[in-house]
């Protein structure tokens, strides 16, 4: 009988791309699906330690967090490192609403010259870098899945998505990533 | 591809981000209990369904997940303007509202193709 659990992802020893595109699963995270009012967002961002952007499609990094603005009042928050994310918001002592939504998520990153290219393979929105510049974050829609897309430098993407369309969108992206090589 | 302006994330996206959530600025009587059932059913179940300029909600469901308000022509499916959920009915700017009607006449209608056929 096995005596320790292990960790699979998702998406675990997948890999994919071409000539121009680099398909890989990201590393496990912590994320919280958090909502805040307005008064709150100042308080919301000194206990987590990041501060809650506030203008649309845009995001925030700082101590190894990213928060990302998903609407007026409604934000995604991802750990890398070891968090202590739902605990810290907590501790904030003003009103909010967060959910631990690490294992609903996982994440693929995209990168290269025709990353954008392949994003765009399903997804309408435009990902220029005057319209989608680094740092933009936007939920949208990739194919059929709903995403949360950040630009993490100008020819990196990390594409959030729920886990049980993790394959569909991998697979939706590889053909992309095919397409954008052409 | 027919884009809309959520007046939240404040630009235009494909109406694939967007869902139809009827008509707007329906108030929900304040003692429900106390209208009659000709009241119910006309807050309830009737609506309008106007042809031409039409205020409707919608929901920016896969983007920032915010209900609005929108203006639109049901005859050209034009939007015409989108505002923010909890303001009043606004006005659509004139210049927008004779454009729509000008693209209007070009569309082809049942009635124009079909009307006197029957
Ligand atoms: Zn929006």
């Amino acid at each position: 009988m096995a005596e320790t659990a292990t960790r699979s992802l998702p998406l675990s020893g997948i890999h994919g791309g071409s000539a121009t595109v680099r398909l890989e699963p990201a590393a496990p995270a912590t994320r919280i699906a958090l909502r805040v009012a307005m008064e709150d967002v100042g308080t919301l961002s000194g206990a987590l330690g990041v501060d809650l952007p506030v203008r649309p499609k845009t995001s925030a990094f700082a101590n190894g967090r990213t928060a990302l603005w998903l609407g007026p009042d409604e934000w995604l928050v991802i750990d890398e490192g070891e968090s202590g994310l739902m605990t810290a918001a907590a501790n904030s002592g003003a009103t909010h609403s967060a959910a631990d939504v690490s294992h609903r998520n996982t994440a693929i990153l995209v990168s290269g010259p025709g990353a954008a290219d392949a994003i765009n393979a399903g997804c309408s929105q435009d990902l220029s870098l005057e319209a989608f510049p680094v740092g933009a974050c936007s939920r949208t829609l990739f194919g059929k899945a709903e995403i949360v897309l950040l630009r993490t430098a100008e020819d990196a993407f990390r594409v959030e998505v729920w886990r049980s369309f993790s394959d569909y969108a991998f697979g939706l992206l590889a053909e992309g990533a095919r397409d954008a090589a052409l | 591809m027919l884009l809309i302006h959520c007046p939240y994330c404040e630009e235009d996206r494909s109406e694939l981000e967007f869902r139809w959530a009827g008509e707007a600025h329906i108030a929900r009587p304040e003692n429900i209990a106390a209208i009659s059932d000709e009241e119910f059913a006309e807050f309830f179940f009737l609506r309008n369904n106007e042809k031409g300029l039409t205020y409707e909600r919608w929901r920016h469901i896969h983007g920032c997940g915010r209900f609005f308000n929108a203006a639109r022509d049901t005859v050209s499916d034009r939007f015409l303007l989108t505002y923010k959920a909890g303001l009043p009915k606004q006005p659509v700017p004139v210049a927008e509202k004779f454009a729509a009607i000008a693209e209007e006449k070009s569309v082809e209608t049942w009635e124009q193709t079909e009307g006197d056929a029957r």
